[in-house]
């Protein structure tokens, strides 16, 4: 049982190295208890409401009163200004103080009067996609319902049922699915929560090879190592890394969207089932990257700017089935593109195992194709320059 | 003159430190490019399209059938699998084969003949946002058009004209103009501040590691005897050929957003090259500040990478600013990023004049003013400490 006094000795000798690291705790402690925390703060609205709008009504009729007004009503928009003209409206869209234009024609009322269709016109400041889906959506619900109350007055005596009936011989209802108000925080956090996981790992464990790396060059040999055979180094490290991180991620999978209250229907057997082959296929990603690392903190500058193409590279924002194939392909490389898919479909969808199975199979191939690399590492650091 | 030499006589030996080390050719020119091409052929499509969507057609007749032809006609979906019932769309859907399905249920044709109002639904995937409100604007499109045909088939058989058969189907009629982005491009919509936010973040990293990495390897007092210990000098001339190679790849950066891709520019490119050299020098500056304002370099690093990727979230280009709590909003204001972001919208988007953007312009030219103020504490830190494990 030599073997397993050996792992533990690395173990323990690595878990002192992690903890008592400052520079390791902030990647492996500090980042993954506070980031999700000031994220879910960011997002804790979910959803934009009462864009600032203003309105040109060039009609001044009661109708296009009773159009603003409910427009007004809703909650996506809020009406903060009446302006002469398009110009006067323009500059305060300008200005920032409003985000939207309502343009009322002049003939309005008279063209519903007279049995003409009349267009009312919305213009969108580009700068963020939010306010135009706010304003689109608001005044066409108010047009739908107006709609139906004009037709009602023309055909005397028509039941509501067959106005509708005839506005809509076939009616229809929209059903969004597992993220009901289509909130933001529940869209990206997830998905935030498993990179969080991966990025910081690949950083701490990056920085402990560094300071290997830096020891091992100015000769000061590890007595905990010293005697050990490579694979029983890796099998040591992987557990220290695997210790923290299951902790880590109890935090960040269950107590997280708990506290900001984040659709979570997972199973606890189907997350736990995906999140080991997850934490495994990190654990043995950042070992096998952490070989390029020359010294403690090139590894921090060269993997950082990462985060944000990964979180693209997923599929979470741009979808995964428009992704070129090269780019795909490249994504196949990170443990974080399938953890993302996975998790977000198990604990915001509710997925179980077999639905993930994909994603599940992939982490599996990760984690033995990069302990095979890792192995190779180690070999190559323990077996051979230092203290063979 | 003197001066001068010195600044130049460090800049030398930057320059000669930069070409030997990988880190450096690789963090500021092979990944920054690397990653700009990423996001602009990630998402050259400008609008994804053919997202993948399914059906369930319970009635299954002619006119049913007709109706899922048009929506497969639809742009932005693509129906590639039938389902004989509810649950098993959305076990496809939870698997993550389709983003959307439309459901007919059994009856319908004949309840729509009878007048007898029948309902059919769609369900979209809320969890991806994108695809899943796009395949709501199409399926939605679509049962609006299936309904209005039945309603136009009728009153053109009562010899209305189709502006007659609309005036009476639709009274009121909304038309959106997206305003300078009218194809409601994803890639401009995010490129123009993904690209910049990673040169951003780069620069604030390579900056302190730069002047750590002497601390480090115990060289900062050869560095500072250069100048005679004039630590004004010395920074300038070690941030000077950093600078340059910024400099390049912000024009880069411009070239690829405007000039291959030619995402809207509506003031000419002059005021995105303001743009962009303040970006790049307020993130300079910012990583010098961090570097003499924290107790030690590698939490100035540390705080670059917090700060860097916050800087994402926080400039508002992706969820709009207005839906932050009130602290965070103020906050913003501390972040370059969030400056360029609005300079951008006002000039290269809106097409403003110059002045709406001042404030913004201020601000930015104002974080030239932070490593001013830990001049002497940074030459402290270069001279007297030591880097310890």
């Amino acid at each position: 049982m030599k073997w397993l006094r050996n792992i533990i000795e690395v173990w323990a000798y690595e878990m002192r190295c992690a903890l008592f690291d400052e520079g390791v705790v902030v990647f492996f402690v500090i980042v993954p208890l506070l980031y999700p925390l000031l994220y879910a703060y960011l997002y804790n609205n979910e959803v934009v409401r009462e864009v600032p709008t203003v309105v040109v009504d060039n009609s001044h009729s009661q109708m296009s009163r009773e159009f603003v007004r409910r427009v007004d009503a809703t909650g996506d928009v809020e009406i903060v200004s009446h302006c002469a003209d398009m110009q006067e409206a323009q500059q305060m869209i300008h200005q920032r103080d409003a985000y939207c234009l309502i343009y009322i024609p002049k003939d309005f009322e008279k063209d519903i009067a007279e049995m003409r269709q009349t267009t009312v016109e919305l213009y969108s400041d580009m700068s963020g996609l939010l306010y135009y889906k706010a304003v689109l959506s608001s005044c066409t619900e108010v047009s739908l319902d107006m709609n139906k109350e004009i037709k009602a007055s023309r055909i005397p005596g028509a039941t509501e049922q067959q106005i509708s009936a005839f506005q809509y011989p076939i009616e229809y209802k929209y059903v969004p699915m597992f993220n009901t108000q289509s909130g933001f925080a529940s869209f990206i956090i997830p998905a935030v929560l498993m990179l969080i996981i991966q990025q910081t790992m690949v950083l701490g464990v990056g920085m402990m090879a560094g300071e290997e790396r830096e020891k091992v060059r100015k000769h000061i040999a590890e007595p905990h190592i010293i005697g050990k055979r490579p694979i029983e180094v890796l099998f040591g490290k992987s557990t220290t890394i695997f210790t923290i991180y299951s902790i880590i991620a109890v935090y960040l999978v269950c107590i997280v969207p708990m506290i900001f209250d984040l659709i979570h229907i997972w199973r606890w057997h189907t997350l736990l089932a995906f999140m080991v082959p997850y934490l495994l296929s990190c654990i043995f990603f950042s070992i096998t990257v952490s070989s390029v690392a020359h010294d403690r903190e090139s590894f921090i500058v060269m993997f950082v700017f990462m985060s944000v193409p990964l979180l693209f590279a997923s599929g979470i924002s741009w979808p995964a089935s428009n992704i070129p194939i090269f780019w795909k392909g490249f994504s196949w490389l990170f443990p974080s593109t399938f953890g993302i898919n996975g998790f977000v479909r198990i604990s915001s969808m509710g997925a179980t195992l077999a639905d993930v199975q994909y994603e599940l199979n992939a982490l599996w191939i990760q984690t033995f194709a990069f302990f095979v690399m890792s192995y190779i590492v180690y070999k190559r650091t323990y077996g051979k320059q230092l203290w063979a | 003159m003197n001066g001068l030499k010195q600044v130049l006589a460090v800049a030398k030996r930057e320059k000669n430190r930069l070409l030997v080390r990988p880190i450096y050719l690789f963090c500021m020119v092979i990944a920054p490019i690397i990653a700009f091409i990423f996001f602009t052929t990630l998402m050259s499509e400008g609008l994804p399209s053919d997202l993948p969507a399914g059906v369930v057609d319970e009635d299954n007749t002619s006119t049913t059938r007709e109706v899922i032809r048009n929506l497969d006609a639809f742009q932005q979906t693509d129906i590639i699998e039938h389902y004989p019932d509810v649950a098993s769309a959305r076990v496809a859907m939870q698997k993550g084969k389709i983003y959307a399905f439309y459901y007919i249920p059994k009856g319908t044709t004949q309840l729509a003949i009878t007048g007898k109002q029948p309902t059919v639904s769609f369900y979209t995937v809320a969890s991806y946002i994108i695809p899943g409100s796009l395949a709501y604007r199409d399926m939605k499109m679509m049962s609006e058009y299936a309904a209005g045909a039945v309603g136009r088939a009728s009153l053109y058989a009562k010899g209305y004209t189709e502006d007659q058969a609309m005036a009476v189907l639709q009274p009121i009629k909304m038309e959106i103009h997206a305003v300078n982005n009218p194809s409601l491009n994803y890639s401009v919509y995010l490129c123009n501040t993904l690209l910049p936010g990673i040169i951003m973040l780069i620069i604030m990293q390579v900056t302190i590691y730069s002047i750590y990495v002497e601390l480090k390897e115990e060289t900062a007092k050869e560095w500072l005897a250069l100048t005679d210990n004039d630590i004004v000098k010395a920074v300038i001339g070690k941030l000077l050929p950093q600078l340059l190679v910024w400099l390049l790849m912000g024009v880069f950066i411009l070239f690829v957003l405007y000039g291959w891709w030619r995402f809207p520019l509506n003031r000419g490119i002059w005021p995105m090259v303001l743009n962009m050299l303040m970006l790049i020098n307020a993130s300079i500056a910012f990583g010098v500040f961090l570097c003499g304002a924290l107790p030690s370099l590698r939490w100035a690093l540390s705080l670059a990478t917090l700060w860097g990727v916050l800087s994402f979230p926080i400039s508002g280009f992706s969820f709009p600013q207005m839906a932050f709590p009130n602290p965070l909003r103020a906050l913003s204001w501390l972040f370059p990023l969030r400056h360029y972001f609005l300079i951008y919208v006002d000039q290269a988007l809106n097409g403003l004049p110059l002045y709406y953007s001042w404030p913004n312009i201020a601000i930015q030219i104002g974080f030239l003013a932070l490593p001013v103020m830990v001049m002497g504490r940074l030459k402290r830190f270069l001279l007297e400490f030591h880097y310890t494990h």
